[in-house]
């Protein structure tokens, strides 16, 4: 433990997603060593994205005003829509310019362990969206994780009803993975390659698998 | 296969072992607590990973020590391989094939196959479910390594599933939105579920011609030994259903339905939905997923009983051992290269025999690649075994 303020901002960095103990008091005596101006700097850079930054009220990607850029863009199409569950999302997407519609950021996937469901996202606001006729198709674009394929699942079922096309970012990402960490090549491919959101193929049947190979190293 | 050299380093009792084994019967004598279960523990870890006796890594690194090695030469027809695990207290263990740069210690699995049969596996028949569900699982995924994540999808869904109906529970009724989001958790728990059981019964119906063989030839009152499928998911399931009632075959095929042995995933994933239907409103009120794979059984019957709780201490024994030997056989079916066959371990068995199953034991296993047995006494071991004895003294073996 140390005095006072030294570890009350050790706490506090120790509370950022991905920055464990270890990390927080290396963060904390950087931080102390600074140049005092750098260290203001970044002050108020958190104090302003805190501030200015609020959510669009379209599509509850981060944005500066009250429509974020990608809904006031005149050029993207207005006939699909992306879901997606985070705002970095939308970026590791933009990044592959595989896609030139609308976005819809969720804010998040059903997790019932952590108490996120359905109200907790932003369906009811995507579900109002699709009273424009312009909507014709929507593209299911969660982690392709247990917890994202839930979230996909329930949105076919809530959707389908309305008559839209709906389709699933096709496989090749990694499964377990989190969208905002694959390659643009990748995410294009995937965009390209959606699929129709249709019940799973069974699984195939048990077959004999042969040893792994390994190399020899002597025979005898 | 066989393994022709094992070496410990900072495993169990050893500070360093060096064992050398020969292709076919290889006895480890030597009094009680001197090490030998410690020995095929070691080879049995190369196989899976983990140990027969204790389900955490722990116990297996020496007393003060925080490293453990161990390394084997394993022929495999006519190919040589040399494996080396590190068993790290709270690291990722590590690997090394024929010497190369470290990998992860999951993939060596398939290099050595080994059967394992120890006093510990009577839990098999006696003990509570989980043993013949596991028992299953790890066959499968030996077969079809594919198969590994299988079993870890299901357990995520069923914990995200459980989490809602307890919060359903607590906050009293359903509402329209945890009602839809709970058929949402539906489907992915029997689409996942579907696979498990799709994995576990195809196990068992490989299994089941060489048990019943197995227990024949192990035993000689004749009675018949089955294994049947307790689906918690098939429509008549009820958890009373094996208790004191003699079980002629129709009691058998209401527990034990034929339907679900040959059903495509399709059709147990609509039973599992079904099932999953039926039991809402009592998962609701309990707060936990009541039926699929995670609750089911293997129902273990000699004769018209059921094993668990009726079978004589003696029947128990030979049951589980034939479970093993079934294992055993199926594995050799499912790569039958000559010199490919899995090394069979039995620790500790021969004592608890009489003369007269010994002799069957030992003409049962004669045909193994390797056999390496354990005995506290050299006269407990049949004759007719043959093999070579090694002495097993406080840290050392010798031949
Ligand atoms: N982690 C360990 N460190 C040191 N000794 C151990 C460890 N684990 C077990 N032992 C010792 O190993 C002995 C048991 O060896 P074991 O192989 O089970 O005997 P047996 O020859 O009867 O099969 C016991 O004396 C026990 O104290
Ligand atoms: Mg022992
Ligand atoms: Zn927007």
């Amino acid at each position: 433990m140390y005095e006072g303020a030294v570890q009350e901002l050790i706490d506090e960095l120790g509370r950022l997603p991905g920055i464990g103990p270890k990390s927080a008091q290396r963060i904390a005596f950087h931080i102390l060593e600074a140049d005092p101006q750098d260290m203001v700097r970044l002050a108020q850079a958190i104090s302003v994205v805190k501030e200015r930054v609020k959510y669009c009220t379209i599509c509850f990607n981060v944005s500066e005003s009250e429509t974020c850029t990608l809904c006031r863009d005149e050029r993207r199409s207005d006939e699909i829509i992306c879901v997606v569950e985070e705002s970095k999302d939308v970026v590791a997407i933009e990044r592959s310019r595989a896609f030139s519609g609308r976005y819809h950021v969720l804010g998040g996937a059903i997790n019932p362990i952590n108490g996120i469901g359905p109200e907790q996202l932003h369906v009811r606001e995507l579900i109002a969206r699709l009273g424009d006729e312009r909507i014709t198709e929507i593209i299911l674009a969660t982690d392709p994780n247990l917890e994202g394929e839930a979230t996909a699942t329930y949105l076919v079922r809530t959707l389908r009803p309305l008559g839209i096309k709906i389709s699933r970012l096709a496989s090749g990402l990694p499964v377990g993975g989190d969208l905002e960490y694959a390659d643009e090549v990748t995410l294009a491919r995937a965009i390209e390659g959606r699929r129709n959101t249709a019940p799973s193929a069974p699984a195939a049947p048990l077959v004999r698998t042969p040893l792994p190979a390994t190399e020899p190293t002597s025979s005898s | 296969m066989y393994i022709s050299h094992v070496s410990l380093t900072d495993f169990r009792s050893y500070a360093q072992a060096d064992v050398e084994l020969g292709p076919g019967t290889n006895v480890l004598v030597g009094p009680n607590g001197v090490g030998k279960t410690n020995i095929v523990e070691a080879i049995g870890y190369l196989a899976t990973l983990s140990s027969h006796r204790v389900t955490n890594d722990a116990p297996l690194l020496r007393f003060g020590t925080d490293r453990a090695l161990v390394r084997a030469r394993v022929q495999r027809a006519k190919l040589v391989t040399s494996l080396e695990v590190e068993i790290t207290a709270g690291k990722a263990n590590r690997a090394r094939i024929n010497r190369a740069n470290p990998v992860r210690a999951r993939d060596i699995l398939g290099i050595v196959r080994t059967v394992l049969f120890a006093p510990e596996d009577l839990a098999l028949v006696k003990g509570d479910p989980s043993n013949r569900r596991r028992f299953l699982d790890d066959l499968l995924v030996i077969l079809r390594p594919g198969e590994a994540a299988t079993r870890g999808d299901y357990e995520r869904v069923l914990k995200q599933r459980n989490a809602l109906l307890k919060s359903a529970r607590n906050g009293g009724k359903l509402s329209t939105a945890h009602e839809s989001t709970l058929d949402v958790w539906d489907t992915h728990l029997a689409r996942a579920g579907a696979r498990v059981l799709r994995g576990r019964l195809e196990v068992l119906r490989l299994l089941s011609p060489y048990l019943g063989a197995a227990y024949a030839s192990l035993a000689d009152a004749n009675k018949e030994a089955h294994a049947y499928y307790q689906a918690t998911i098939s429509p008549d399931f009820e958890s009373e259903a094996a208790e004191n009632k003699a079980l002629d075959t129709e009691e058998v095929s209401r527990i034990a339905p034929a339907a679900l042995l040959h059903a495509g995933t399709a059709e147990i994933e609509d039973m599992f939905l079904e099932a999953l239907l039926n039991t809402r409103e009592k998962e609701l009120e309990r707060g936990i997923t009541l039926v699929g794979p995670h609750r089911d059984d293997v129902l273990l019957t000699l004769g018209t009983a059921p094993a668990k709780g009726y079978a004589s201490h003696g029947e128990t024994w030979s049951l589980a051992l034939a479970l093993r030997l079934a294992a055993y056989k199926v594995m050799g079916e499912d790569d039958p290269r000559p010199g490919a066959g899995p090394i069979l371990i039995l620790d500790d068995v021969f004592a608890e025999l009489d003369a007269t199953r010994r002799t069957r034991l030992a003409t049962i296993v004669a045909g193994a690649d390797q056999v390496i047995v354990t005995a506290a006494v050299a006269s407990d071991v049949p004759a007719e075994l043959g093999g070579t004895f090694l002495k097993v003294s406080p840290g050392a073996v010798k031949s």
